[in-house]
């Protein structure tokens, strides 16, 4: 079934750039944290448009803020998104989201608050934002063959049965898309500790493999610099503790599963970069979900599958983020979270095959437009990871 | 009727898969890479999601799960009982 699925391709926006992108949203983007109120009245000045306030741009330097403006600059160049309103205290800075996101081609305009005040900024925005919605509002969905779809990947309040089901579900579904030519990301750096030699084994090349080595190393030795215990509250959470899970190594040889048994790992992305060319590239990354689901709409992935044990409920407002879910309890009691219930796996009721499929069916379908369940709750988590203090 | 899944053959646990399942019991496990059935019995209460030990573990013994060290027991644990966080622990960290 997948064959006949993927050759179909799906229905999307085609940007400036080439990209396609499967939602057409107009973002308000605040720079720092106090443009946050200037953003929120213009988003509520004008309907259809998607405010992303966040609590951080300030006194930022080195490493830290290039991560910042390169994830601001990433979120408002994703292909979901068709046009930008920045706003920020002041003009240097913003005017440097402005230019990194006109580098797309597509419409992005920036506001600052100094010598202004708010009132004149958000008069000012809101116009502009306005003939963004109506722009953006004429924006047709075109046919695009299924490689243009770039998919990301990263599970939550994960348990054991994310490892036999959930997990491998994705896996199944990569293994098909990356024979195709996909884009295709994973990463959740601390989550493979225990399994860092079966992900090195599957590096396209000694050089990728170097690469990932040196960013695995990094994230264990900033575990290592500042831990208080052995991270046991932590990695495994409390939450994958009750469901099941009894150590790190347990919960990232689950993780794995998600990258298949074919798919080789083509490249090494740091936080928030763009990949430069289709196959599956590993991200150095949180492994807390709404961080690392943020990262991923930074570098410009369109989709996103979310497999959840215990019922994980995160979305985000740019890259639409799919669950599925083997676990039979939490499909019960969860239910307006799960878009793919794959809890038939672990009754023999389903092949890995079938499952997969049933999974690709639900991402073409997103793509084409229909809200995953995140979506239609509200679930718009946009979390900037951050690497230390501010100065 | 599944009661718990192993990964693998030679895996040292098996994953509890129904709700409910009391001491005494006698369980079909299904080891999914191998399509083979295997039987045990429960020695204690084991909730959905959690795991089963398939033999007896010494303190210090590894356990094995998709055929890879995932700690060692901190703990006797018997044939059919619960193995869990009071119990097993990471090598790592």
């Amino acid at each position: 079934m997948a064959n006949e699925l993927l050759d179909q391709g799906f229905l999307g926006y085609r940007r400036e750039n080439g990209r396609v992108g499967v939602r057409n949203h107009v973002v308000i983007l605040p720079v720092d944290d106090i443009s946050n109120a200037a953003v929120e009245s213009v988003a509520n000045n004008i309907k259809g448009t998607l405010p992303l306030p966040h609590p951080y741009g300030r006194l930022q330097f080195g490493a830290d803020l290039e991560l910042h403006f390169r994830t601001l600059i990433g979120a408002g160049s994703n292909p979901n998104v068709a046009a930008v309103v920045v706003i920020g205290i002041e003009e240097g800075w913003t005017q440097q989201v402005v230019e990194g996101i006109k580098e797309t081609g597509k419409p992005v305009t920036g506001f600052s608050i100094e010598l202004n005040g708010d009132l004149e900024t958000i008069r000012r925005a809101s116009w502009k934002a306005q003939e963004y919605v109506q722009y953006a509002s004429e924006l047709q969905r075109e046919r695009c063959p299924v490689e243009d779809l770039w998919v990301s990947t990263k599970c939550g309040e994960s348990d054991t049965t994310s490892g036999c089901g959930a997990n491998p579900t994705v896996g199944n579904a990569f293994d098909k898309l990356y024979a195709r030519g996909n884009t295709l990301v994973f990463g959740e750096t601390t989550e493979l500790t225990g399994g860092e030699h079966l992900v090195e084994a599957r590096c396209r090349n000694d050089e990728v493999r170097a690469r990932f080595k040196f960013m695995f190393d990094r994230y264990q030795e900033l575990v290592d610099r500042h831990k208080t215990s052995d991270l046991s509250d932590s990695q495994p959470t409390k939450g994958n503790i009750a469901g099941g899970l009894t150590t790190i190594e347990e919960k990232a040889l689950g993780n794995i599963q998600k990258i298949g048994r074919e798919c080789m790992i083509d490249g090494v992305l740091d936080k928030a970069e763009t990949p430069t060319g289709p196959g599956l590239w590993f991200m150095d990354s949180s492994s807390a979900a709404a961080e690392m689901v943020t990262l991923c709409a930074a570098a410009g992935f369109a989709v996103h599958m979310f497999p959840t044990g215990q019922g994980n409920v995160i979305g985000n407002p740019i890259l639409p983020v799919i669950k599925l879910c083997a676990n039979p309890r939490t499909v019960r009691t969860m239910a307006e979270h799960i878009d793919v219930d794959v809890s038939g796996l672990l009754r023999k009721e389903m092949t890995p095959d079938q499952a997969g499929d049933a999974l690709l069916e639900c991402t073409m379908r997103t793509a084409n437009g229909r809200l995953t369940r995140a979506e239609t709750l509200g679930h718009r988590e946009f979390v900037l990871t951050r690497l230390y203090e501010s100065a | 009727m599944i009661d718990f899944v192993v990964h693998e053959e030679g895996d040292g646990v098996g994953v509890v898969v129904v709700e409910g399942i009391e001491s005494g019991r006698e369980l079909t496990g299904w080891i999914m890479e191998e399509d083979r059935d295997i039987k045990i019995t429960s020695r204690s209460a084991i909730p959905i999601g959690h795991k089963v030990a398939l033999k007896d573990y010494a303190p210090g013994d590894t356990v094995i799960k998709y055929g890879t060290d995932i700690g060692k027991a901190v703990a006797p644990i018997g044939q059919g009982e619960h193995l869990h966080v009071h119990n097993v622990k990471t090598k790592r960290w």
